[in-house]
């Protein structure tokens, strides 16, 4: 497994800014822990104990030039040179990383090198941090957090933003054949929009929308609402039905085209004008119906507001 | 160009319409709109109007309230149900009848407009 299991290739974008973002500086450890070259690898293995590291980069003033790991220890207690010099002993022709490298760099370094731990150097190539795996997982789940939470800030602002967009929502509930209250949802529009000082005509285009979908809900479907949203400078109807649905949308659509009966006929309905009407006002239009469960119409109507009469 | 219009109480005092409804305030007409179709009168009628129908139920009154029609005119000698007039006062729309078929109606509400 990969010492640290990210892709710096194709991680999500989020990630790849990340460790694009953060610099090699912004997760090594410091302050350092060295020690000179003739320091005795006893005294090395007691400041590992006692620093609690597992690598000490040994230093002549800021200059890097070599590294004492724990196998290096091991080894010389294996071999009984522990009370000899760092110098002696120390793993030099070190890789290393810069500290305005950015973090992927580090990672592909894990990758590719059998090592734990990276000294860090500075520009002027002097020691300035030591970075291993788990400095850098620590720092990328902070960050990580950090991200997952403004992502989530971000989506409930959204969500919140577009809940802010609709001013007003109202839902109508339409029975089949109760030709008494026909007209009712619209007329309610209407005055709505009205108080909302909309333009003339948008008010008209609006009314006759949702007047001949209320109609449509009466005559022909077993029943359905009428939902309005309006904000953002639109009227949304959406109306929904619970059957019978209908057979042959194209045909339904056709100015003229009509299945209402006689007696829906006489009281002035029926004439298949209904949707062409609803589709011919407004500025967007969408219909589905399945059969036996219902029809579902959208129609969406830009508003405009009254202009300001200015002598 | 002056804008052609009529008063609403003219059409019981010229034509001797029958008054079913009429609003408190007196109102004016610039147009009038004859069509027994629903659907045609909403997408179509202008706004003041007067509408001659032979549609005497309250869904005319609906669609008159929605389309900015001030007056309609039920032709014809068909009665006029309760509950069109409620709703006719409820939207505050003047309700009229005559014997007069929509044809003569229209002829002498276009006659009237035009004497105006």
């Amino acid at each position: 497994m990969n010492p640290i299991p990210i892709n710096t290739i194709n991680s999500p974008t989020v990630i790849l800014e990340l460790i694009y973002r953060l610099k090699i500086k912004d997760v090594m450890s410091t302050p350092l822990v060295t020690a000179d070259k003739s320091a005795s690898l006893r005294s090395i293995q007691l400041l590992m104990r006692d620093k609690n590291v597992t690598g000490i980069p040994i230093v002549q003033g800021n200059r890097l030039l070599g590294l004492v790991s724990m196998d290096d220890i091991i080894q010389a207690l294996d071999l009984g040179y522990i009370e000899e010099t760092a110098e002696k002993h120390m793993t030099r022709n070190l890789t290393v990383l810069e500290d305005d490298m950015p973090v992927s760099f580090a990672i592909t370094y894990f990758d590719t090198y059998p090592y734990h731990r990276f000294p860090v150097l500075s520009k002027k190539k002097e020691l300035v941090g030591m970075v291993t795996t788990r400095d850098i997982s620590a720092r990328l789940l902070l960050e990580i957090n950090r991200e997952v939470d403004a992502i989530e800030q971000a989506a409930a602002a959204k969500h919140v933003a577009h809940e802010d967009s609709i001013v007003k929502k109202q839902t109508f509930t339409v029975l089949r054949h109760n030709f008494e209250n026909a007209g009712y949802a619209s007329t309610e529009l209407k005055k709505f929009l009205k108080s909302e000082n909309i333009d003339t005509a948008a008010i008209r285009r609006a009314a006759v929308a949702s007047y001949e979908l209320e109609i449509n809900l009466v005559v022909h479907s077993e029943g359905g609402t009428i939902t309005s949203e309006y904000g953002d400078n639109k009227l949304k109807l959406t109306v929904t039905d619970t059957g019978p649905g209908i057979p042959d949308i194209d045909a339904a659509m056709e100015e003229g085209f009509s299945t209402a009966n006689s007696w829906i006929r006489s009281l002035g309905f029926g004439a298949g004008m209904g949707l062409p009407n609803v589709k011919r006002v407004s500025d967007e239009f969408s219909i589905t119906s399945e059969m036996g469960k219902g029809t579902i119409v959208v129609a969406v109507i830009y508003l405009s507001k009254k202009k300001e009469i200015s002598q | 160009m002056r804008e052609k219009f009529l008063k609403g109480s003219s059409i019981h005092n010229h034509l001797g319409y029958t008054e079913i409804y009429l609003p408190e305030k007196d109102f004016s007409v610039t147009s009038g709109f004859t069509s027994d179709l629903l659907s045609d009168v909403m997408a179509n009628a202008e706004e003041d109007s007067v509408l001659m129908t032979i549609q005497a139920h309250r869904n005319s009154v609906a669609v008159a309230a929605l389309a900015g029609i001030r007056a309609i005119i039920i032709c014809s000698g068909r009665k006029v149900p309760a509950d069109m007039l409620t709703a006719a006062e409820e939207h505050a729309i003047a309700l009229y009848t005559t014997e007069d078929n929509q044809f003569t109606a229209s002829w002498k509400i276009a006659d009237l407009l035009e004497k105006s």
